[in-house]
């Protein structure tokens, strides 16, 4: 591009601008913009850089609290630890480019997620991830979960960062648009925190880390807009990662942060060079200057837009303190990696692109942050549907037959397949890896433990957005207690279909203010997030998938829960009890898989009722009466009381109450409840009657390798093994 | 004691090996950037996990030539002891330093799981004389390339000079707990002088204190035991 081309409005529609936006762009330069120019105005007001079509709602959820350091709006959010110390989190999609190249879609999607993190000085500890796939029979499924996995591992295990949890599922609504929403935890220390916002005009501007390519150019509009069939052809945007070079430059910026030469910082993610030159300048309320020339590149005659809005992975942007500029340099020499000043931050307000000499891009930086569009999207009124009553659910079948059948369906049984190929020891922090309720991991050097866990359930929340944006906050919420940590703060990931259907904003709509409303009352402020739109393929829509990523504390790893069921031990049900349980079958996994019936109001949340009981289960840590815990979720209570079993290699004997169909009592996914086992039954029982909390005495564990029911019903664990073993593997490999 | 753990680019279970050495020796160990040229004399030196040079060409064959590899040398010549786990295991035999070779997986799929592991009742290994034979190990393993590869008369060689140092299960029942494909189950192989020690699997993984086990910290204590004695 020697001489910048003026562009007209089809060239802003063919990048996803609208006539008004365009119109807005020409205002704004008072002239017509060249393809450097609108490229840049159409990445950073893409769905993806500017969340014009969720901000309002995002702007309504509680972001504050007495633990919240910085909440969202920078790379990730961080919290307080105690102790001088902070975790610093966020999940990311990369939803797009996964179902397009699963292995290196997945794989940038993990790369992206860590330099977030470790952008804002901290050094990742952990990672966790949320998927759903399409249905398992589908011929493209084994496919992209193979790719997608050993993407997530290739990424995640060479760079040394342990992927400790996450969760899989599977649904004919993903067939041609899969969900890949990858979280990081890291831990800084709480004063050592950095930002992005520029400072100090004249100050060098850095270009670190791997050069640029023509790889993922303009990846965030491509992530703005539905598939179709030709969606293939979009391969050569998908970027591709080089965990190797993200793990150099990882060191190299942690190090360079120690030195104290850092004085703003921000990874190039989606919209690359672009975003990181616009925010941070826009932030510091200054300018810059950068010398596109400069710009490490592994192409020849890459152009100015080429560079601007390519999305090759493992790079960063910095401003640094001129004086400590040699010694910044010797670090990056040392990690042999690029270090490149590039230009310098100026006081004019205004980005200035050089090419050759020549300006190749005058824009000022307030209109295209603060002017961004915001739309306030029509939505419709959700139809709630009605509980779809049990007695026409319930199936005549066994209930051996029943959870045989469930636990090894592709919905409830053993992820193993899946997360043997992630690495989830290194670092040797990992005190619970992936597959009981949450993973906990071990803060370097301290006895503290964080609890992390990723949650949604999907089809609650398509038949009631509220209760289902509200229902992802209190399971996250119940997993976390389960392990007896007290939950600290949430990150989101919202997945939708195109916002532009007053249906689909209305999912957005109602699942936030339930996701608001819960996070508010459960005191989980949210600290960071992410939002996923247009997630369609011709024209056929998501299930809505709000995913949460919660973050909880324990003072001490040893305190830590489990879910194995130990020998000689009473089990209880605590949260309901022969009176309360309402049998809740409707829209459940047994509904779904045994009635073949979807669809139908999910349960109930009563916020009151699930902080009672939660504080309840933490007040049993306190008080050792707990040796095994799991909370009841898919699948309900005897789905959960066979993991415990599994777990902890014990069988069990339980007595249920006549209130209710056994079927209901052992499949039902009432909400706010958990499975307790513990050797003081009489203690347990008398602390619950004094707070008032409904407990079910269920049964105990027993020698002998079965689950032996009051009905007369009995299993061999040997049996329950092999289906929930085998239930993923049979069928991603056949 | 003194001991060394050389650290590559890529090299990512450093700091676990560090803190495993810390606490069983009380001394923290002199971390060794592979672009030294010289190795101060020390009682082990150790090649940690991790992916050095992102496995780029073949896991661990750029690790091989690095510039602090001829002091590596040196001191396996002057029969100094050297510990390699997982990359580190693979860098010794690129290296020439180990017999065999580590190949992809049978499954071709990273693998990470707890293992159960026989110590060889005939092993020559100098540095785990003091370990139990009679009792299995368990210990994890995290690798894309651990499956032990051998041509059948270097394989014998290695079997009838007591070479093997671990297999995966039960020593007297083939394919047994096998994670990788490993010809005769082998995890881990000494060199014919026995001082020199690759493993698949992670013993600074298995240290007790919140890791599933504690064979990991039995295996390397015995190893400072080794070298003190």
């Amino acid at each position: 591009m020697s001489v910048p081309t003026k562009m007209g409005f089809e060239n802003a529609a063919s990048m996803g601008l609208s006539k008004e936006e365009w119109e807005r762009v020409c205002t704004h330069l008072g002239r017509l913009p060249n393809l450097c120019e609108l490229g840049i105005f159409s990445a950073m007001w893409s769905e993806h850089c500017s969340y014009k079509s969720s901000k309002k709602w995002l702007k309504t959820l509680p972001t504050q609290g007495e633990r919240v350091i910085q909440g969202p709006g920078e790379n990730a959010g961080v919290v307080d630890i105690g102790d001088g110390l902070a975790v610093v989190f966020k999940i990311e999609s990369h939803n797009h480019p996964s179902f397009i190249e699963p292995y290196q879609g997945a794989a940038t999607g993990v790369g992206g997620i860590l330099r977030d993190v470790f952008t804002m000085g901290a050094r990742p500890i952990a990672l966790l991830n949320a998927l759903r796939f399409g249905e398992i029979d589908h011929e493209k499924t084994p496919h992209l979960v193979s790719g997608v996995t050993a993407g997530i591992g290739g990424y995640g295990n060479c760079i040394g960062i342990p992927t400790v949890g996450g969760e899989v599922e599977f649904d004919a609504s993903y067939n041609g648009n899969i969900l890949v929403n990858a979280m990081a935890v890291g831990l800084a220390h709480s004063d050592r925190i950095f930002y992005s916002a520029a400072s100090g005009a004249g100050n060098p501007v850095i270009y670190v880390g791997a050069k640029t390519g023509r790889d993922g150019i303009h990846g965030a509009t491509m992530a703005s807009t539905e598939f179709s069939d030709e969606t293939e052809s979009k391969r050569p945007t998908v970027q591709v990662g080089d965990p190797f070079t993200g793990k150099l430059l990882m060191e190299a910026c942690l190090e360079l942060m120690a030195a104290d030469a850092v004085v703003a910082i921000q990874d190039m993610g989606a919209a690359g060079l672009t975003s990181s030159s616009v925010e941070m300048a826009a932030k510091g309320g200054l300018g810059m200057e950068i010398d596109l020339d400069l710009v490490p590149v592994r192409e020849t005659k890459m152009s100015a837009y080429e560079i601007m809005l390519s999305e090759s992975q493992e790079r960063m942007l910095m401003v640094i303190d001129p004086s400590q500029a040699e010694i910044a340099r010797q670090i990056f020499n040392k990690w042999d990696l690029d270090f490149m000043p590039i230009g310098q931050v100026t006081e004019t307000d205004r980005l200035i692109l050089l090419k050759e000499g020549e300006v190749a891009c005058d824009i000022p930086l307030a209109p295209l942050v603060d002017d961004a569009p915001e739309y306030d999207r029509p939505h419709s009124t959700p139809e709630i549907p009605e509980e779809v009553p049990a007695h026409t659910l319930i199936q005549d079948i066994s209930i051996s037959a029943a959870l045989k059948n469930l636990i090894g369906s592709e919905d409830l049984c053993s992820r193993r397949w899946i997360y043997e190929q992630y690495d989830s020891h290194v670092m040797a922090d990992t005190i619970i890896g992936p597959g009981g309720d949450c993973a906990l991991t071990r803060v370097y050097g301290t006895n503290k433990a964080l609890a992390l866990t990723t949650d949604c359930t999907p089809r609650y929340v398509e038949a009631d957005p509220y209760n289902g944006g509200k229902q992802a906050v209190v399971e996250a919420y119940r997993n976390i207690i389960a392990a007896g940590a007290t939950p600290l703060a949430v990150t989101n990931n919202l997945n939708f279909g195109n916002p532009e259907k007053p249906e689909i904003m209305a999912q957005l709509v109602h699942s936030v203010t339930g996701m608001k409303d819960a996070c508010a009352f459960l005191s989980t402020p949210v600290v960071s997030g992410n939002v996923s739109l247009y997630n369609e393929t011709d024209g056929n829509a998501i299930k809505p998938c709000p995913v949460i990523g919660m973050v909880g504390l324990i003072d001490d790893w040893q305190n830590a829960g489990t879910i194995a069921l130990p020998p000689d031990a009473a089990l209880f049900i605590i949260g309901q009890d022969a009176t309360t349980n309402t049998g809740w079958l409707s829209n459940s996994i047994y509904a779904k898989s045994l009635a073949q019936h979807v669809g139908g109001a999910p349960p109930p949340i009563d916020l009151e009722a699930e902080l009672r009981t939660g504080s309840f289960i933490l007040s049993c840590y306190e008080n050792k009466l707990v040796q095994a815990a799991h909370d009841i979720s898919d699948g309900g209570m005897l789905v959960a009381l066979a993991e415990m079993m599994l777990a902890g290699n014990q069988g069990a004997s339980i007595t249920l109450p006549d209130t209710l169909d056994t079927h209901s009592w052992c499949f039902a996914e009432n909400q706010s409840s958990y499975i307790i086992a513990t050797n003081n039954p009489d203690q347990l029982i008398r602390n619950a009657e004094h707070a008032h909390i409904p407990l079910l005495h269920l049964g105990k564990s027993i020698s002998n390798q079965e689950l032996k029911i009051s009905n007369g019903d009995l299993i061999s664990l040997e049996e329950i093994r092999n289906s929930y073993e085998t239930g993923l593997r049979s069928r991603l490999e056949k | 004691m003194r001991v060394a753990i050389i650290v590559f680019p890529g090299s990512n279970c450093d700091r676990d090996m560090m803190v495993a050495v810390e606490t069983l020796t009380g001394r923290r160990p002199a971390l060794i950037w592979h672009k030294q040229t010289n190795l101060d004399p020390v009682d082990l030196a150790i090649i940690p996990g991790g992916f050095s040079f992102g496995d780029y060409l073949r896991c661990g064959a750029l690790a091989a030539h690095a510039p602090i590899m001829n002091a590596l040398h040196d001191h396996a010549a002057r029969g100094g002891a050297i510990l390699g786990v997982c990359n580190g295991f693979q860098i010794l035999s690129e290296a020439g330093m180990l017999p065999g070779y580590l190949a992809r997986n049978k499954e071709l799929k990273f693998v990470c799981k707890q293992t159960t592991l026989s110590v060889s009742s005939d092993t020559s290994c100098e540095l785990i004389k003091s370990l139990d034979n009679s009792e299995k190990l368990h210990i994890p393993v995290a690798h894309n390339e651990g499956n032990f590869f051998a041509d059948p008369e270097t394989l014998d060689a290695i079997e009838s000079n007591g070479q093997v140092v671990l297999r995966y299960g039960n020593e007297d029942k083939q394919n047994s707990g096998n994670p990788n494909g490993s010809l005769n189950d082998i995890a881990g192989i000494c060199s014919s002088n026995g001082k020199i020690l690759g493993m698949m699997p992670h013993p600074e993984r298995a240290m007790g204190a919140g890791h599933e086990s504690a064979d990991g910290k039995k295996l390397l204590q015995s190893i400072f035991e080794a070298i003190v004695t």
